[in-house]
């Protein structure tokens, strides 16, 4: 029970207080480019999450059964950024090939996961943090989710912003970062929240 | 002739195309790293050592990478430099290695450093690249350290550390937390905008110059670049 409470702890932190976007500032290029839309946002966050299943599910054992056995642990920077580009490669091709209908949703955004600081960040945080395999899946969905839920709350704000009238030094991206300030600060009311959710 | 040509190289990453400002690229370190002056001086030096490495060595090698396998060999020679610098950190600043923690990292899928690679050091010859790489470092740790001191100051009544007396009851802590770095970018973009204005061009959208994805990418607001350059 107690380990079941870890898992729902780990999922509720990294969707809401540690939110990679809101919170530890990661992945912001595609927060900011791609959430014009709705359908883009979802899209992305969709695809972000499944790239970031999928990397820790490889780079996990790789870092425990090969770099660690053999003492390459310093080694860890370089092979992750090369499977995760790896990865992202394949998913892709396999998506064009496998399901048409499901590239044209998902696949369009892989490219831009390919470098992406977000799915670096998950797989590297969760070597740093000490989770077992079934923590680091969990931390990692629950990051991709709450990536999905930042790109979709400010998609719609950001489809409100582009109807009104903004003075001319604000227009564009200074507003787009302000916008995501208050997106940001509503999303520090769930510090402590999750923590003492079993208290 | 040739002298003033490579000033001007050094002097564009720093003030005409500003990266942070100006290009808008490397957000993330950007808005994670400057809660502290002493944190962001920190971010800058490393990703001003590593671009100007990988700049050199991209410089030197442009005419041996193919060109369809670009990307992933400057993937791994800037992590390569991302390590070195990394280590060397760690060895001897444990502090600072404690304070930047995954951000460091994460110089690897910066975008300035894999951006300057693709539009920069693989069309120019070694001397001009390392120019570029050392301006665009400085240009980023100047305009890191300018947003870490208003938040520093402002939020911790401190600068690089070092308490102000006399600002000790004004703290405002928002600026130290995450919210406030989105609010102090905001400002300071709109601020260059008024500054700047009719001699910058301006960024009215995210850009995705820059980014080296952009070849492949088929996203609408990627495939408009050639807008915004």
């Amino acid at each position: 029970m107690d380990m079941f409470k870890t898992l729902i702890i780990i999922l509720l932190s990294s969707v809401f207080v540690d939110n990679y976007v809101l919170n530890r500032f990661l992945g912001i290029c595609p927060f900011l480019g791609v959430s014009k839309k709705i359908n883009q946002a979802t899209g992305m966050g969709v695809a972000v999450t499944v790239v970031m299943l999928i990397a820790t599910a490889v780079t996990w054992p790789i870092q425990y059964l090969v770099l660690n056995k053999l003492g390459l642990g310093y080694l860890q920077n370089i092979v992750f950024i090369l499977i995760i580009a790896t990865l992202v490669q394949m998913l892709e091709l396999f998506l064009k090939k496998f399901s048409p209908a499901l590239y044209n949703g998902l696949g369009v955004y892989l490219p831009l996961i390919t470098t992406n600081c977000a799915v670096l960040g998950v797989t590297i945080n969760n070597i740093n943090d000490g989770y077992n395999f079934i923590q680091s899946m969990v931390s990692s969905l629950g990051c991709g989710l709450g990536f999905l839920l930042a790109m979709v709350l400010f998609s719609g704000l950001r489809s409100r912003i582009d109807e009104s009238n903004i003075p001319a030094p604000f227009k564009g991206l200074a507003t787009t970062l302000i916008a995501a300030c208050f997106i940001s600060l509503a999303f520090m009311g769930f510090v402590g929240v999750v923590e003492n959710i079993f208290a | 002739m040739e002298k003033n040509n490579n000033l001007s190289v050094l002097l564009n990453g720093i003030i005409k195309e500003n990266p942070v400002l100006v290009l808008i690229l490397g957000t993330c370190p950007t808005l994670a790293t400057t809660n502290t002056v002493n944190g962001a001086f920190g971010m800058g030096i490393a990703a001003l050592c590593v671009l100007l490495c990988s700049n050199i060595f991209i410089s030197l090698l442009r005419k041996i990478i193919p060109d369809s396998m670009r990307i992933p060999c400057y993937i791994v020679i800037i992590a390569g430099f991302v390590t070195i610098v990394k280590l060397l950190i760690q060895a001897f600043l444990p502090s600072l290695y404690a304070t930047l923690g995954v951000y460091l990292d994460l110089i690897t899928v910066n975008c300035i450093i894999l951006g300057r690679a693709e539009m920069f050091a693989n069309k120019n010859p070694v001397v001009k690249s390392a120019l570029d790489g050392l301006g665009m470092g400085i240009g980023f740790t100047l305009s890191l350290c300018a947003m870490a001191t208003i938040r520093e100051v402002f939020g911790a009544a401190s600068f690089a550390g070092i308490a102000i007396p006399f600002m000790q009851d004004y703290k405002i802590e928002f600026f130290t937390k995450a919210p406030g770095g989105l609010l102090v970018y905001g400002l300071l973009i709109a601020l260059i905008y008024v500054i700047t204005k009719g001699k910058a061009p301006a960024k009215t959208s995210f850009s995705c110059q820059g980014c080296p994805n952009a070849a492949t990418c088929t996203i609408e607001t990627c495939s408009k670049k050639g807008e915004n350059a």
